[in-house]
């Protein structure tokens, strides 16, 4: 009997499962614009995942209650990937299937197993402050775009402004830099820059990699202590982040010493260290925490008022908020210049849109009727630049909140240029790649 | 020289640590024969009930008081650790008398990943604090005797205390008491301790409690040192070659290996570390652990293992 | 009534000696086979072959390795996914490094690599065993992990520490779109899962499960433990390096070290468990048991959330996958400790005395 209930079960589940399995395929029809939504809100990174995935789905959520792009509704459906590029890539195949047209992986991993096939499915991969520094160089990269800056563009501005803190560059000479990263390609990602960068003005660079998820660093930070380094650079993620704080207060390092990548600079990193933090600076991906802002206002009064909100109220402004936030609206807009050319009130397809990034020119005026005055300076990209805009500015934890310490900063073109055609050419003979021509470019 | 004994102390700090979570392991390891995968998720639901139910009692009383707080968080999670305990045996052990080592092994994974899910259902998957009121500042001592002083952190200091006070509990627990006894001859033999009058049922649920209570200790030590979220359940895979060197069967075995493990990482790290580009010191626990098994393949302190045929 | 032996006469060795004896079993495997090589192809569709169907012959492929050490040697390993990765990582580089070398001599010699680095990491084996061999094999896990990241020669010195191949040929034939991708790892399993049937029914299978049963006593018959149990690791890493290859190549494309992390070793394990220890076919329940169950969880409870008219957060979907997934996998190992072949080997005893039981 036992048996015969559980072979019926079997049977059943074999069923429901392949039925399942075969429908996901079919129900994908296009009257909308799709847009997936690579998350991580479980697992070893949840904390810094969930704000930016919430913060992305709000910002998507009132566009269709203000008539869509020109009229063409927006739908999303999110996908939990847990920071696993295996399962990342599965979320890629269902959710290409459901007509997406642009993909943001939100995660250093994926965007390398995703370049390739992204080339083959026709599909644009925006990768806003992560993803392949070399994917700048768009006419080896079609389809990749690494919006507003990648970690070269952070490696050579912490250098930037750890220069201007010791006086000038010049004054970098014989001193003593650590680099404390993620063992992963995210944390690998600004070592040539550095060492670059290292070479030209004489200071000394010192590599420690913490192993993932990075909440064993005591060794890393008695060797701090044993050598002490002028200066602390922190390329981590998630509780990495926030053991490196709490490691630095246990052993006596200044946190003012101390400078973080944008992904080391939001709140979940500092909040439980509190106090402790203090003086803790990191770069922003131009935007910090904005509460301030008319964007957020905007959401708050748009979303959150009417209990649409993804995320708890208090999060709203928040610095991986934001960045969710400006990730959608990057997305938008390129579905939105794409329609310019290719037909308003369009679905756009993966092609059309790689084009909109492409030519995305948001200025001043536009930013400002967005309400993203004062978050984020213009983004204008083109066929050799996928970025779009190089300015970093720093910013620093007061014990409660994060605070604007410095000017804008922008990336040094004289270095940066050189190394990404460089690695893109490297990449571009890997892959028996053409780079593209002018006239292709125009097309 | 200060920096070696800086070193070593660190060393030595991680390592009652590590100990703490092997012991859990080895707890139930003595008692059921299972190899306990989920040691790491128990970790990881006890410090999240923790930090959660002194969270919400904080906000239900309107009250301030830490010291309140925390007594209930320590509560709330200790009854999370009974129910979980209480339930281990009744759904899944009692089930599976007599099976290989390997089948019990996957169904801790089994338990593991139902804990992982239901811990973040309930309490949440963002960072949560645990604040039992750790102080977080240095001291640098014997400055008189070398340059530059030693760094004690006092926060390590004082985890350490606690889990050596800890561990000594619970060898007297497992020694001299009548329920330790209990324990030790379930673990020497499940049918001759049946036998003899002994409650197999009974005595699973008390030592799933007892390594329930002991993930709490360690949750509540790494909780409020690096933060409650779900990394903590990584912290078992960093203990596991410590209950290698010490000895699956051994409580001593955990702490000398937990001691010896923390030291060892911690020393190549800083000084072996930096010739091969650093970030060595997980695999290098495991090879210290593998070096040790093919001298002693039972771990230091561990029963000798005699085949028959 | 239809799976019934009766009548069917062995008059030969060779018949008697063949894989399978049953001609009903010798039928269904090939109209498996042929449904899978034909009619597989016809009906998928781009998703079910790039992220269903491909990762589930490729784990299987690994599983089936792992299955030869664990299920048949008896020797725990968790550091299979350390050898899926020498696999891949050598492949890469004599891909990378040897011009014009074949695909398939690539990806066999990253077999063969690991196969080297597995008696070495075997040799543990001769000294401890069971649970303290598990841990001891994680050293390798845990080894290989770092070295792919450190060490720049293995990753052709790319700056993440990232790797990633040009596109696919085997004389001639450029395997790019995901129905190729698929046939080619096909040919790889079938290939391969018939010579590791062969394997266990032949001597060095039977030494392997003489050590398994009671390895003092095949010492006193006469069975060499070194030779036996280093032959299961070399086999068994074989098999998981190759299959590490075609997960880079043919599966991800491009990948990091983080691809063949120890999550992957536990998974290899799990597969073999849930699938049932000592069986080749085990070894493919459980690689559709953890491949699909995860997949199909996450995409059936928002569609039963809908149902009954919940909506399930992303976040609860993937607790209570981890949940479901969990319970599955101790319901399983109590109501059949041996796996899910074991039901299928009880399915078909009871198959032989269906309709008439009595």
């Amino acid at each position: 009997m036992k048996f015969r209930n559980l072979a019926l079960a079997a049977a059943i589940a074999s069923v429901g499962l392949s039925s399942a399995v075969f429908s996901t395929a079919a129900q994908a029809q296009a009257q909308d614009q799709f847009f997936p939504v690579l998350v991580y809100r479980t697992g070893a990174y949840a904390a810094n995942g969930n704000p930016w995935a919430n913060g992305y789905v709000d910002y998507l959520k009132p566009i269709n209650a203000q008539g869509g792009i020109n009229g063409v509704k927006l739908t999303y459906e999110e996908c939990e990937f847990g920071y696993a590029t295996d399962r990342g890539v599965e979320c890629y195949e269902r959710l290409k299937g459901k007509n997406a047209t642009l993909f943001q992986s939100l995660s250093t991993g994926v965007t390398f197993a995703l370049t390739d096939k992204a080339t083959v499915d026709k599909i644009p991969l925006i990768t806003a402050g992560y993803g392949r520094s070399e994917s700048q160089d768009g006419s080896v990269f079609t389809w990749n775009f690494p919006l507003l800056g990648s970690y070269w563009v952070g490696a050579d501005v912490a250098i930037q402004h750890i220069g201007k803190q010791e006086g000038g560059l010049d004054k970098l000479k014989g001193k003593k830099i650590a680099l404390v990263y993620h063992d992963s390609p995210f944390g690998k990602e600004p070592i040539p820059l550095l060492q670059e960068r290292a070479k030209m003005h004489g200071f000394e660079l010192q590599l420690l990699p913490v192993a993932h998820p990075g909440v064993e660093q005591k060794a890393t930070w008695l060797q701090i202590r044993r050598d002490r380094p002028d200066h602390v650079l922190l390329w981590g993620w998630g509780v990495m982040n926030s053991t490196a704080i709490k490691e630095a207060q246990a052993t006596g390092y200044p946190r003012e010493k101390m400078l973080g990548i944008w992904w080391a600079g939001a709140e979940p990193d500092v909040k439980d260290v509190g106090a402790g933090a203090k003086g803790y600076s990191a770069l922003t991906l131009q935007h910090g925490a904005e509460p301030n802002s008319k964007v957020v206002k905007d959401m708050l009064a748009m979303v959150h008022d009417k209990g649409q909100g993804t995320g708890p109220k208090e999060e709203v402004g928040s610095v991986l908020y934001m960045r969710g936030l400006i990730s959608a609206m990057l997305g938008v807009e390129g579905v939105r210049q794409a329609q310019e050319r290719y037909g308003k009130g369009k679905v756009m397809t993966g092609e059309q849109v790689r084009w909109g990034l492409e030519n995305l020119n948001l200025d001043q005026g536009k930013l400002d009727a967005m309400g993203f005055a004062g978050v984020m300076r213009p983004v204008q990209t083109s066929c050799t630049d996928h970025m779009g805009s190089s300015w970093v500015r720093v910013h620093t934890w007061d014990g409660s909140k994060w605070a604007f310490s410095s000017d804008w900063y922008q990336a040094d073109d004289k270095v940066l240029r050189p190394m990404v055609l460089e690695a893109a050419s490297k990449y571009a003979a890997e892959k028996n790649l053409q780079r593209r021509t002018a006239e292709q470019c125009a097309q | 020289m200060a920096f070696f004994i800086e070193t070593m102390l660190g060393g030595l700090m991680t390592g009652m640590l590590y100990s703490l979570v092997a012991l859990g392991f080895v707890l139930i390891f003595k008692a059921s024969g299972v190899f306990n995968f989920a040691q790491g998720a128990m970790v990881l639901v006890a410090a999240l009930a923790m930090a959660r139910f002194s969270e919400w009692s904080n906000a239900a009383l309107g009250g301030d008081s830490l010291f309140l707080a925390n007594v209930i968080g320590i509560v709330g999670a200790g009854a999370v650790m009974f129910v979980v305990a209480w339930a281990v045996e009744r759904f899944v052990l009692r089930k599976l008398v007599n099976q290989e080592g390997a089948t019990l092994l996957m169904v801790t994974l089994g338990i593991a990943y139902v804990l992982e899910g239901l811990g973040q259902t309930f309490f949440g998957s963002e960072i949560y604090s645990i604040d039992v009121g750790m102080p977080k500042d240095p001291v640098i001592m014997f400055e008189g005797l070398f340059e530059g002083g030693v760094l004690i952190n006092k926060e390590d200091f004082i985890a350490a205390a606690l889990a050596a006070v800890l561990v000594a509990g619970l060898t007297v627990f497992f020694q001299k008491t009548a329920i330790g006894r209990a324990l030790r001859a379930v673990a020497d033999d499940h049918q001759a301790a049946q036998s003899v009058g002994i409650p197999l049922n009974k005595t699973w649920v008390i030592v799933w409690c007892v390594a329930g209570l002991v993930a709490l200790v360690a949750g509540i030590i790494w909780g409020s040192k690096m933060g409650v979220q779900f990394s903590l359940v990584t912290v078992a895979l960093r203990a596991l070659p410590v209950v290698i060197l010490g000895g699956l069967t051994s409580v001593p075995g955990a702490i000398v290996g937990g001691l010896i493990i923390g030291v060892g990482e911690k020393l190549s790290e800083v000084y072996l570390g930096p010739y091969v580009g650093g970030g060595i010191e997980i695999w290098f626990a495991y090879v210290m652990a593998l070096i040790v098994l093919l001298f002693r393949p039972q771990g230091l302190f561990g029963e000798k293992i005699i085949n028959r045929v | 009534m239809f799976y019934r032996e009766n009548g069917q006469f062995k008059t030969s060795y060779a018949a008697d000696q063949q894989i399978f004896t049953i001609a009903q079993d010798k039928w269904f495997v090939w109209g498996l086979i042929a449904f899978a090589a034909l009619a597989v192809p016809m009906l998928a569709d781009e998703y079910m072959f790039r992220a269903i169907l491909i990762p589930f012959l490729v784990l299987s492929l690994a599983a089936l390795g792992v299955n030869l050490l664990v299920g048949y040697c008896g020797q725990i390993t968790l550091g299979a996914g350390a050898f899926m990765a020498i696999g891949a990582y050598a492949a890469y580089n004599f891909m990378v490094r040897i011009d014009g070398m074949p695909l398939v001599l690539a990806m066999l010699l990253g077999g063969v690599s690991a196969a080297a680095f597995g008696i070495l990491f075997g040799i543990p084996s001769l000294r401890v065993r069971g649970l303290y061999l598990a841990v001891a094999t994680l050293a390798a896990q845990f080894l290989c992990d770092w070295a792919f990241l450190r060490i720049g020669w293995f990753t052709n010195h790319s700056s993440s520490g990232s790797v990633s191949v040009a596109k696919l040929e085997m004389l001639g034939w450029v395997i790019d779109s995901p129905t190729e991708k698929y046939l080619f790892c096909l040919a790889f399993v079938i290939a391969f899962a018939f010579i590791a049937k062969n394997l266990t029914r032949a001597a060095i299978g039977r030494q392997w499960m003489a050590i398994r049963d009671m390895d003092v006593a095949a010492e006193v018959i006469g069975i060499r433990p070194m030779f036996a149990k280093l032959s299961a690791f070399a086999v068994s890493s074989f098999f998981v390096g190759v299959a590490g290859a075609l997960w880079g190549f043919v599966h991800l494309g491009s990948w990091e070290p983080a691809a063949f992390s120890v999550d992957r070793s536990f998974q290899l394990l799990f597969m073999v468990i849930i699938g049932g220890m000592g069986s080749i076919m085990g070894s493919f329940f459980g690689a559709a048991f953890i491949v699909i169950l995860p997949i199909f969880l996450n995409q059936f409870l928002p569609l039963l959330g809908s149902l009954v008219g919940v909506t399930v957060s992303t976040a609860g979907i993937s607790h209570a996958e981890l949940i479901i997934f969990g319970s599955l996998i101790i319901f399983f190992l109590i109501v059949e400790p041996h796996g899910l072949a074991r039901l299928w080997s009880i399915a078909k005893q009871k198959l032989r005395l269906w309709p008439f039981p009595h």
